[in-house]
């Protein structure tokens, strides 16, 4: 069960901070939310991670709580970051 | 709450609510904006008159209000703060009546005397501080008040001026703030005790104590004037004359010299402050502002600019006396807080007489201005008098008495020197003014330029000066009689020394 | 009685809903929803003043599933500035947006804005802080960019990006701290925490995003063009709310939640930002050309005075003292807050007389404008921290901790902060000062210059004189200390 939390739970920290490096590194305005939305699934999946109770037992329903609503979160902010974007690209053809 | 308990904030009120009424009325409203004026300073001077009346029988006049933990804001009256409450309230009802006559048919009007309003409240408010952060309060809300004053006429000599002005009031601030608070940390809270404070308490280290003298002497120091904290003086005269006059005088430079006092007797003690040895840099430093003024007045055309430097050096007259050891010196000290503002003041509004009615700035178109304006010069020639020191106008028994003390002190081998110096050089540069004034011929006719030259001085700008000059004088004549400045310095002088 | 509660939740939620209902009247709609909020709002504090801490378990969970609410002195006086600024800045918008169209996007967001803030200062959860945080950012962003001009755009997206960068990294702390305690509830985890590896890592996560999101030097790039580029009231509550929300936070985290593992250097860490961030944004304000880029940049360097409370607060000892310099942080805060948003309406005010805002050419607008001079004249003297301003006190009992401390090093950044401060307010009114003629017109706009005033009266003169009200009410308990009612 270790393993597996672990596993899971590095690769989740590592889509993490990658995505983060992106964001701060890029110049593109689209990767950079692309890689705010990486760097949001990484934790997601760190939540899934720490959910997971073995095989036997149901996984504690929080964390599973916890991400739904964050997917619900990052959904609505990529949803404005591109709509600003494209006002943006608008403004550029004016 | 009982009356005693409100007298205070009444007293600070008076200035304040006309103040702040005038800011809201149209230009236009002269008749209003006057009144308004005059009827807060009258009640200011009434309610003044029932200060001393209580204090005189040794009522507790005294308001208090918390601010902060341990920090409590109050308005504490004692003969000290009588004194000084009584002289800004007279001189400011004097500079009221000259100011709406010099600036009559000038812009601006409801701005300049809202804010001047605020200065004497402030002025009021740190004369009746109970505490150093009282004091601290109103000193720099006194700096917030006056600089829309100086940079009043708007012109970028007026702006530069306040711009000085503040550069050089607000890091003093600062300075006399860093002190006050570290001084709170280590003693509790600084309430003005006669005698001072803190010689009675424990396990206070000398040098910390000698460092925060330091900096709350730099703090007021540079709003006293004191060499080299001086530098904005004069560039402040570009303000309007009712402001230099009520600056120099009263507020301001009295504020510093007035907080000198304070902390060296009421919050150090005179006899703890000579055993840590921080009197005698103090005095030097009097010592060499006396003389430096002198000098550089000596070599001033403009006539305001000549009276600038001459306030440099006869305010540090107060701050020897404070450094002095013994009663003498501190009556002497004491009282020239009134001689010198009753003389200053008559010396400034004949100033703006000259400007107003002769279009004169300089000394050297002084020439026969005796027989043009024979009013306006008499009382100048009684405030000149009175800062060389000659009798009978009161400038001499300030001098008197600190001669008297720095005798008593056994330093009198060389404060002498400096007191004649500085009487022989204030008569260097005041008395060919006076000769030019009554002897010499009028070189000219006099200027009409532009619509704000009048050829007849009007009461308004006539009177303030004269009655100025005959309290000089008067301080002088009767000194002895009871309720005379120097009786008052007497009875405060008396209470500082417990050994 | 504990369903007070939510009220400064739902109130404006509901009527942001209404708000996009009903675009027609949305500013009336938006200005009741204020009213009410702040009624809500100073009953909340009124009962807090009166019998402590209140905490409600949203729908009847218990803390451990459920999510709870709970307001105590500190965070009861943060909502109540809140309402009071927001509803001043909603006054002034009534006035300053013309379009009806444009007062239509804008109420829904505004109060939405206020719904998240409320929230925040109320959660006691900490994934719902966290979305309580994104809600602000992404409302506060949707505000930068309401005008649709490039700037503003541009720098909205900015500050998107990153405020989700922080809000990310909050999260991450979030899901080490659920690993590793199993439980999201504050006033479990107050008990809980130790000083170990996972605590020190989920809170170094957190307070990075944090800082992020409060602009401490060197992570306040974001700061100043967002704030230049926005609408005057949008600029308001960005400077004087949302940037102290995440304030709140750290302050929370530190003091309260995670007292037990936070570390002296990581205090003086803090401390020594703060002072960059005073002398930094001092200087910067000082060179700036337009006056909207002045008060951003005095924001982040008065943030930076709050910086400098945590070395302070590290090394004094439990009691008076300490009591003490938390409720000068507090009062420093509030002051900020409503000097700040009085300054950014005031410029305002003048950008729109003049149609623009480059200091060295507002004396004609001044001249226009005596009731938004004088606004200015008493922000500024709030902003230094002259007497009788709530940051005079504030800043002598920062000097006082200092010295009491032995911590000598912050005395001159104090100093000179304030002198620099000085130097930048003054400038401003040098130019108001630079005329001959008289004044023509008295009141401009009352809606827009009022509401300004009265913020800047506030700061200087009632938390001036009434200073002591913010101890009295804020230190016996301000962090609500172990007992849950």
């Amino acid at each position: 069960m270790m393993l597996t939390q672990l596993i899971f739970g590095i690769a989740g920290g590592l889509l993490f901070a990658m995505g983060l490096r992106s964001a701060l590194i890029r110049e593109s305005l689209l990767a950079r939310i692309l890689a705010v939305n990486v760097s949001g699934a990484g934790i997601f999946l760190a939540f899934v991670a720490i959910a997971y109770r073995g095989l036997e037992e149901t996984p504690d329903p929080v964390p599973h709580a916890l991400v739904l609503t964050g997917i619900v979160v990052a959904v609505s902010a990529t949803a404005l970051a591109l709509a600003l974007r494209r006002r943006l690209e608008e403004a550029d053809d004016e | 709450m009982s009356f005693n308990s409100w007298l205070p904030v009444l007293i600070v009120m008076s200035s304040l609510v006309p103040g702040l009424v005038i800011f809201l009325l149209r230009e236009e409203n002269h008749l209003l904006r006057t009144l308004l004026n005059l009827f807060g300073a009258v009640i200011k001077l009434l309610l003044v008159g029932v200060l001393i009346w209580g204090v005189f029988h040794a009522q507790v006049i005294e308001t208090r209000w918390t601010l902060a933990p341990g920090l409590d804001l109050v308005l504490h009256a004692d003969a000290l703060s009588v004194l000084f409450v009584t002289l800004s309230t007279l001189l400011w009802l004097l500079t009221t009546i000259y100011a709406i006559g010099y600036l009559e048919n000038a812009p601006h009007r409801s701005r300049f005397f809202g804010f001047f309003s605020l200065c004497v409240t402030a002025t009021v408010g740190l004369a009746l501080a109970g505490n150093l952060f009282t004091f601290v309060i109103f000193y720099e809300m006194l700096t917030l008040a006056t600089y829309p004053l100086i940079a009043h006429k708007g012109s970028p000599e007026a702006l530069r001026g306040a711009r000085i002005y503040l550069a050089y009031t607000l890091s003093g601030g600062i300075l006399l703030l860093i002190g006050t608070i570290w001084l709170w940390n280590i003693a509790g809270p600084l309430e003005f005790a006669q005698g001072g404070i803190l010689g009675s308490i424990e396990g206070l280290d000398p040098i910390v104590l000698g460092i925060i003298f330091l900096l709350l002497m730099t703090g007021l120091g540079v709003k006293a004037a004191l060499v080299p904290l001086h530098g904005w003086l004069p560039q402040a005269m570009v303000a309007p004359a009712p402001v230099s006059a009520l600056l120099h005088a009263v507020a301001v430079v009295k504020a510093g010299a007035f907080g000198i006092v304070r902390v060296v007797y009421d919050v150090y003690g005179i006899e703890f402050a000579a055993s840590l040895g921080l009197l005698t840099p103090l005095a030097i430093a009097a010592g060499i502002t006396i003389v430096y003024g002198s000098l550089k007045a000596l070599s001033q055309d403009h006539l305001k600019k000549r009276l600038a430097w001459s306030t440099v050096s006869q305010v540090s007259y107060i701050a020897l006396g404070a450094a002095i050891l013994g009663p003498l010196a501190t009556i002497g000290g004491v009282v020239h807080l009134v001689h010198q503002g009753l003389m200053k003041i008559t010396l400034f509004f004949a100033a703006g007489n000259y400007a107003e009615t002769l279009g004169i700035h300089k000394v050297s178109e002084m020439n026969g201005v005796g027989r043009q304006m024979p009013g306006t010069t008499l009382a100048f020639t009684i405030g000149a008098l009175g800062m060389i020191g000659l009798p009978p106008v009161a400038g001499f028994i300030s001098k008197w008495y600190l001669g008297l003390g720095a005798v008593e002190a056994g330093i009198a081998a060389w404060i002498l020197p400096i007191l004649i110096a500085s009487s022989l050089l204030n008569a260097a540069y005041f008395l060919p003014i006076l000769y030019r004034a009554w002897f010499l011929r009028a070189e000219h006719k006099p200027l009409v330029a532009g619509n704000r030259v009048k050829t007849v001085t009007p009461p308004a700008l006539l009177w303030p000066p004269i009655i100025t000059a005959s309290l000089a004088l008067a301080a002088g004549l009767f000194a002895a009689a009871p309720y005379s400045p120097l009786e008052w310095a007497q009875l405060i002088a008396e209470r500082e020394y417990k050994q | 009685m504990n369903n007070l509660l939510t009220l400064p939740v739902m109130i404006p939620l509901g009527f942001s809903l209404l708000a996009l209902l009903w675009p027609r009247r949305a500013s009336s709609i938006g200005i009741l929803g204020l009213l009410a909020t702040l009624l809500a709002s100073a009953w909340l504090a009124w009962r807090v003043a009166g019998s402590g801490p209140m905490l409600l378990a949203l729908g009847g969970w218990e803390p451990g599933l459920g999510i709870a609410l709970h307001a105590d002195a500190l965070s009861s006086t943060l909502l109540l500035m809140s309402s009071v600024v927001a509803l001043a800045a909603g006054t002034y918008s009534t006035g300053y947006f013309r379009e009806r169209s444009d007062r239509a996007r804008f109420w829904p967001l505004w109060l939405l804005l206020m719904t998240a803030l409320h929230a925040l200062f109320l959660s006691g959860d900490l994934f719902n802080l966290y979305v309580t945080l994104e809600l602000i950012g992404l409302s506060a962003v949707a505000l930068a960019a309401l005008g649709g001009k490039r700037k503003a755009v541009e720098a909205a997206l900015r500050y998107l990006i990153l405020g989700l960068l922080g809000s990310l990294l909050f999260l991450a702390g979030v899901a080490l701290i659920y690993a590793g305690y199993g439980t999201l509830d504050l006033m479990q985890l107050r008990n809980m925490l130790a000083p170990e590896p996972v605590a020190w890592i989920a809170l170094t996560l957190m307070i990075s995003g944090l800082l992020l999101k409060s602009a401490l030097f060197p992570l306040h790039f974001w700061l100043p063009p967002a704030h230049a580029n926005a609408p005057a009231p949008v600029s308001a509550v960005l400077s004087a709310l949302v940037v102290k929300a995440a304030l709140y936070l750290l302050l929370r985290f530190w003091l309260d939640i995670f007292d037990d593992v936070v570390t002296t250097f990581a205090a003086w860490l803090l401390g020594s930002l703060g002072a960059m961030a005073v002398l930094w944004g001092s200087w910067k304000a000082l060179r700036a050309v337009r006056l909207k880029l002045l008060a951003a940049y005095s924001t982040v360097a008065q943030l930076g005075y709050l910086f400098l409370f945590f070395p302070l607060l590290a090394a004094l000892p439990v009691g008076a003292a300490r009591d003490t310099a938390l409720g000068a942080l507090i009062l420093m805060a509030l002051t900020h807050g409503f000097a700040k948003s009085a300054l950014f309406l005031a410029t305002g005010v003048i950008q729109q007389k003049a149609g623009h805002d480059r200091i060295e050419e507002l004396g004609g607008a001044a001249r226009a404008l005596p009731v938004t001079v004088f606004t200015l004249a008493l922000a500024g003297v709030a902003l230094i921290g002259l007497p009788p301003s709530g940051t005079f006190q504030a800043k002598w009992q920062l000097f006082s901790a200092a010295i009491a401390t032995g911590q000598w090093l912050w005395i001159p950044v104090i100093a000179t902060g304030s002198l620099l401060a000085a130097a930048y307010v003054f400038r401003i009114l040098g130019y108001a000062f630079a005329s001959a003629e008289g004044v023509k017109y008295r009141i401009a706009d009352g809606r827009e210059e009022l509401p300004a005033l009265i913020l800047a009266i506030l700061a200087t003169v009632l938390l001036g004189f009434g200073s002591i009200w913010v101890w009295e009410f804020v230190t016996p308990g301000a962090l609500a200390v172990g007992e849950v009612p």
